[in-house]
């Protein structure tokens, strides 16, 4: 009996230790609260940024509309772009802006896909060894040199082939398409990479030849992945200020051609930053092209998560 | 510690005139850079028969068996004689996927393409410009008759062929084969990603298959090779060491090392 109560008690003072052991808190369980701490404190601080930018662009966009008076439509839809005389018609820019963007994407995605092609399935070494510190090193290069080339090798060069002054939608596009083109080129290399290698050896070893391989099998494969590579590359266009403001001419005025002086939605907000009072209707009304921007850009982000979950569906069925 | 055999003493079969060979190597060797990865391999292949190639890994068995429709070309120097027909196709001036066409090729995983069950026949067919509709229709019917697939898949034929199970997809594989109306199958370890029940569909389809097509099969499961095969080639080290009949193989081992391989006490 004596016995037993000795080792009850024993037992109970063991637990009791054990108890405390198992609940207090160590050095490692600290440093994770630390970590977590901050942590959180970082994704708290980003995203007050983010929602504080977005509602700074928003309500200042807006304004237009709320204290201008100006009629949605009107904005979208009018051709006169002269916020001094209360004419603030944005389809010129919103036409220019496009133009320019599709116009490089169209001209730069067969080169790109053609390259990545090359680097990948042609000539691996090579494309590892020699281009593909070339095309990064094109992605590092500052837009406003590519500008600079632009206003001095591209705009002469277009005035001397079809006259006028050289500036407008064509000198752009030859640029921007100089500038998305290692982007797409680079995002179209990783997809092509990372198709199965067995996709390959499958197709090779029921007789295909290579070009059929590449053409059915690989790109077909590959398709979300440079459905994606080329909207970055639209994103990237759509976006470009410096350079494109260097060589379009910025002429507020419908494009009628591709060589006369036109205007983008950037560089119509570059060109007027700098002249327009806080508060008034030519600030406002370059606030609403940079909402513009804003919109479009929310746009490009949910077509290329769109097509990566239709890609997974198509592959994962 | 591997114990060292003789690669001097072997026992390769070779076959008399009067048998009809599928596809005959003679002094095939294969390198990897500077790594000599199979000496001098002279086998012969009879018609109508599944020849087992059997052997650790790392024996060259695999690395073999791809050289035989040059799916080593750019990864691997290979050099001596491949006789196909009376024609050496190891030569660099042959056209490579017409040799793939009559010497078609099946992989260790299931490897379906991302596309339904009838496009993943079709593509090949559509590659080699067999265009007629209705063609196509009866060369997918009879092709997945041929790898007994039909019966599982005939509702199904526009389903994703990710959607099959894994025998399944290896045995669309052998589809996708045979639809292209080969001489030679050649399959290397066909069912080491299987189940037992989906491995003994697959060794059924060969066994039926064998009737059209000659067919070399890579395999790391004696079992299997005793089980589906009328010849047996045991590699070992990047070498051929023993030929035989399968009987002969696992009842009357000729060398030790092949005793010592099939009897599990290697090494």
């Amino acid at each position: 009996m004596e016995q037993t109560n000795f080792q009850l008690k024993k037992q109970d003072a063991q637990s009791h230790e054990w108890d405390a052991r198992l609940h207090r808190a160590t050095r490692a369980t600290r440093k994770d609260w630390i970590g977590r701490g901050i942590s959180y404190l970082c994704i708290g601080v980003i995203i007050l940024v983010v929602a504080s930018m977005l509602w700074f662009i928003t309500s200042k966009g807006i304004a237009t509309f709320t204290q201008n008076h100006v009629s949605l439509w009107k904005f979208l839809s009018g051709t006169n772009w002269a916020p001094d005389q209360g004419n603030i018609g944005a389809l010129p820019m919103i036409v220019g802006s496009f133009a320019v963007t599709f116009a490089a994407a169209i001209v730069a995605t067969p080169f790109a896909v053609g390259t990545a092609i090359f680097m990948t399935e042609i000539s691996p070494n090579k494309g590892r060894k020699v281009l593909q510190p070339v095309i990064e090193l094109l992605v590092g290069i500052p837009s406003v040199v590519y500008g600079f080339i632009g206003l001095a090798v591209v705009v002469p060069f277009m005035r001397h082939l079809v006259g006028g002054s050289g500036f407008g939608i064509i000198s752009a596009t030859f640029v921007l398409f100089v500038m998305v083109l290692p982007t797409i080129t680079t995002m179209t290399v990783d997809s092509l990479r990372a198709v199965p290698r067995h996709y390959k050896e499958a197709s090779l070893a029921l007789g295909a030849t290579r070009w059929q391989t590449v053409s059915r099998v690989i790109l077909r494969s590959a398709t979300p992945g440079i459905l994606t590579a080329v909207i970055f590359g639209m994103a990237r266009a759509f976006g470009e200020a410096l350079a494109v403001q260097m060589v379009i001419g910025n002429a507020a005025i419908m494009p009628k051609n591709l060589i006369s002086p036109a205007s983008t939605l950037t560089s119509q907000l570059t060109t007027g930053i700098g002249d327009t009072i806080d508060g008034t209707l030519p600030n406002n009304a370059l606030w609403s092209l940079a909402l513009i921007l804003l919109l479009m850009s929310l746009f490009f982000n949910a077509l290329v998560r769109f097509i990566a979950k239709r890609g997974q569906l198509k592959n994962g069925r | 510690m591997l114990k060292q055999y003789s690669f001097e003493k072997t026992a390769v079969q070779t076959f008399p005139d009067n048998v009809s060979l599928a596809m005959r190597t003679e002094n095939l060797q294969v390198f990897y850079g500077a790594n000599h990865a199979m000496h001098d391999a002279d086998l012969g292949f009879p018609k109508n028969q599944i020849t087992a190639l059997i052997g650790a890994s790392g024996s060259g068995k695999s690395t073999y068996l791809r050289s035989l429709n040059r799916m080593n070309d750019n990864i691997a120097t290979v050099t001596g004689k491949i006789w196909y027909h009376g024609v050496d196709i190891n030569e660099p001036n042959v056209n490579i996927y017409e040799i793939r066409r009559h010497i078609g090729m099946v992989f260790q995983r299931p490897n379906p393409f991302a596309k339904s069950i009838r496009e993943n026949i079709v593509y090949a067919l559509k590659a080699n410009g067999i265009k007629g509709k209705a063609e196509l229709e009866e060369r997918v019917e009879t092709s997945l008759k041929g790898a007994a697939l039909w019966d599982e898949v005939k509702d199904s034929l526009d389903k994703s062929a990710l959607a099959l199970s894994g025998g399944q997809q290896q045995r669309l594989c052998i589809a996708r084969s045979i639809a292209m109306e080969p001489d030679v199958l050649l399959l290397d370890e066909p069912c080491s990603a299987l189940d037992p029940i989906s491995t003994v569909k697959v060794e059924e389809t060969l066994l039926e298959l064998q009737k059209k097509y000659s067919i070399i099969i890579v395999t790391h499961n004696m079992q299997q090779a005793a089980r589906v095969s009328s010849q047996c080639a045991f590699f070992h080290l990047g070498h051929v060491m023993e030929y035989t009949p399968t009987a002969t193989m696992f009842s009357n081992p000729q060398i030790p090392v092949t005793q010592d391989y099939i009897s599990g006490s290697f090494g």
